[in-house]
């Protein structure tokens, strides 16, 4: 395909995107309207103790004064404008608050979405090409049961094997701060703090991959192109590995992408059971100071990644299939 | 229909799950006589283990953890049960609406059921009951208002497809109003899916209230699993067991629940079986 077809493309996504984002910024005022008390009192961090001037200040910014539809006017202007407001627990602008926290999200979520999809889609392959067999059951048991646990169960019960009993891997944060790690080392460092979250968020969606993928295989695998294939005298594996696996990965693609939102929901338990310095782990925090503001701020970043990922699975979604028309 | 109840129980993954749900709703609503005291009470010293004078030990504050367990399961269902109803009302009333009148209202509704589907929606409960402070209602709110869009979206699907059968454009012909076709000839007919995803729905609705309780946005006045994970995390190290049993009583609930709505979807499309 040409570049220029996939930049108008994207172009035509991001489009697309704009009705979602006003979205979360109006709800976001909606729900400032429905907590208790003046909003101004909210923005400024309810129990933050912000200054009476400062108080004010906000109400005439953000023309509380006026009436409702003024007052979304405002907001709306403000929020598009990336001014989140101020945190005075945290004694600073939401905006580079939520930054600072995003790149450890970011490790967070893309190490989980590769091991999902990886482990999910390899499990599904098996069980389908051992379907009916004892290794297809112990998969899909096991699938059942991944996907019944609650996810900071998961991770305790991770905790309590892999860092307090057997004492393999750290219990949490993401890196050692006293060891003052540089270079390889540091690392190093992180990847062993980041396998233990990474596996609790993961196995979720491993579990709903695999189920997936293998109820996919076994569709594809009575269509008439795998006839074709067979009547020209491939063997099964050429059938398995050529054909049916690339067609079978379509809908675990379309349905990661669907995940997103849940990922980042997901990462919110987990980052605070590892206390891990993601976003989630920010929300978290911003619950016990009953700092809405920035829990606003955090529900409309995270909003915003999903609908930017979102468009990079629909890019990556054109890319792997050909008969998908962007035009 | 025997041949349904003959699936549906003969599956023995169905007949299990049915058995422990039965006792788990037997417990629930028994909790008074089961556990005489409150589980907020305090019994006995802290950390007493399991297998003494209680049969599963004492929490970090000398409360019965059994207690907790058996109160527990009566928050976790009926949070779950109201929010998963609350959560089938709202989605079946858009979902019928856009099929059935299609064209631009269609539009809207999907669009929004969409809108609710992109934003992350565990973190939406999360900003729902911090801002409502902490409650059943808000839980029960909260839930609901993350859970309707696939009920919307199945029901839509349903609607548009029996909308054009012969027996609806004849309601259609005689002049039947509109609710009472929908009411009386569509949504009957769309019972089947509905059953299924609601089933589903309640699993997730009890996975969302253990985690907002795991994050002390439970209902303060009730106990319940998620709160009783969270309240034990710090002494993970020494009293492993109160963070293990509540999860496992999680555990088993939702797989009972998502075993049982399989069941029924195995058992309501037998053709679909083989796949």
């Amino acid at each position: 395909m040409g570049g220029r077809r996939l930049l108008r493309y994207v172009l035509r996504r991001l489009l697309q995107a704009i009705p979602v984002v006003l979205g979360v910024v109006i709800l976001n005022f909606l729900l400032l309207q429905l907590a208790p008390g003046d909003a101004a009192t909210v923005l400024a961090g309810e129990a933050g103790g912000a200054p009476a001037e400062y108080v004010q200040a906000l109400r005439t910014r953000f023309g509380l004064d006026k009436p409702v539809p003024v007052q979304l006017a405002f907001y709306v202007k403000n929020i598009l404008a990336l001014d989140l407001g101020y945190s005075f627990r945290n004694q600073s602008p939401v905006l580079p608050l939520i930054l600072a926290r995003l790149s450890a999200t970011l490790l967070l979520m893309g190490t989980t979405l590769g091991l999902s999809l990886g482990g999910g889609v390899l499990l599904g392959l098996l069980a389908a090409v051992w379907v009916r067999t004892w290794k297809d059951h112990v998969i899909s048991v096991a699938a059942i049961i991944a996907y019944a646990m609650p996810l900071f169960w998961i991770g305790l019960m991770l905790i309590l094997l892999f860092a307090i009993k057997l004492d393999w891997l750290p219990t949490s944060g993401m890196e050692d701060a006293a060891a003052f790690y540089e270079g390889w080392e540091r690392v190093v460092d992180i990847a062993r703090h980041l396998i233990l979250p990474a596996i609790t968020l993961s196995l979720f969606y491993m579990a709903l991959y695999a189920r997936l993928m293998r109820a996919t295989m076994l569709e594809q695998r009575g269509l008439e192109y795998v006839t074709t294939a067979r009547a020209k005298g491939l063997t099964e594996r050429q059938i398995t590995t050529r054909h049916v696996v690339r067609n079978a990965l379509m809908p675990v693609v379309t349905v990661a992408g669907v995940q997103i939102g849940g990922l980042l929901g997901g990462s919110v338990v987990v980052e605070s059971v590892f206390a891990w310095p993601g976003l989630g782990q920010l929300a978290f925090q911003s619950l016990f100071a009953r700092d809405l503001n920035l829990l606003l701020g955090i529900f409309f970043i995270s909003s915003c990644l999903v609908v930017i990922v979102n468009i990079v699975v629909d890019v990556v979604y054109v890319l792997l299939d050909p008969r998908v028309r962007v035009g | 229909m025997q041949g349904f109840w003959q699936r549906f129980l003969g599956n023995p993954r169905v007949a299990l799950s049915l058995l422990w749900l039965f006792f788990i709703v037997a417990v629930a609503a028994a909790a008074p006589l089961l556990a005489p005291t409150s589980p907020f009470a305090i019994v006995s010293k802290p950390f007493s283990p399991p297998f003494g004078e209680f049969l599963l030990g004492t929490d970090s504050l000398g409360r019965s953890l059994l207690a907790g367990l058996i109160y527990g399961a009566r928050t976790s269902l009926l949070i779950a049960i109201i929010a998963t109803l609350a959560a089938v009302a709202f989605g079946t009333l858009i979902g019928s609406v856009a099929g059935f009148y299609g064209g631009i209202i269609d539009d809207v509704l999907m669009r929004l059921s969409e809108f609710f589907q992109t934003i992350p929606s565990f973190i939406f409960a999360i900003v729902l009951v911090a801002i409502l402070s902490p409650s059943a209602d808000s839980l029960v709110i909260a839930i609901a208002t993350v859970s309707w869009p696939p009920i919307a979206r199945v029901v839509r699907g349903e609607v548009m497809s029996i909308k054009s059968r012969e027996f609806v454009q004849a309601a259609i012909v005689i002049g039947q109003r509109d609710v009472a076709i929908l009411v009386g000839q569509v949504l009957p007919n769309a019972l089947s899916p509905l059953i299924v995803t609601g089933s589903l729905l309640v699993a997730n609705a009890i996975l969302i209230e253990s985690a907002l309780s795991f994050l002390g946005l439970g209902a303060p006045n009730l106990m319940s699993w998620g709160f009783q994970i969270g309240a034990g995390r710090a002494f993970l190290r020494d009293a492993w067991w109160l963070v293990t049993v509540p999860g496992v009583a999680i555990l088993l609930t939702v797989l009972a629940i998502n075993l049982v709505g399989e069941g029924l979807n195995d058992a309501l499309n037998p053709r679909l079986r083989d796949l």
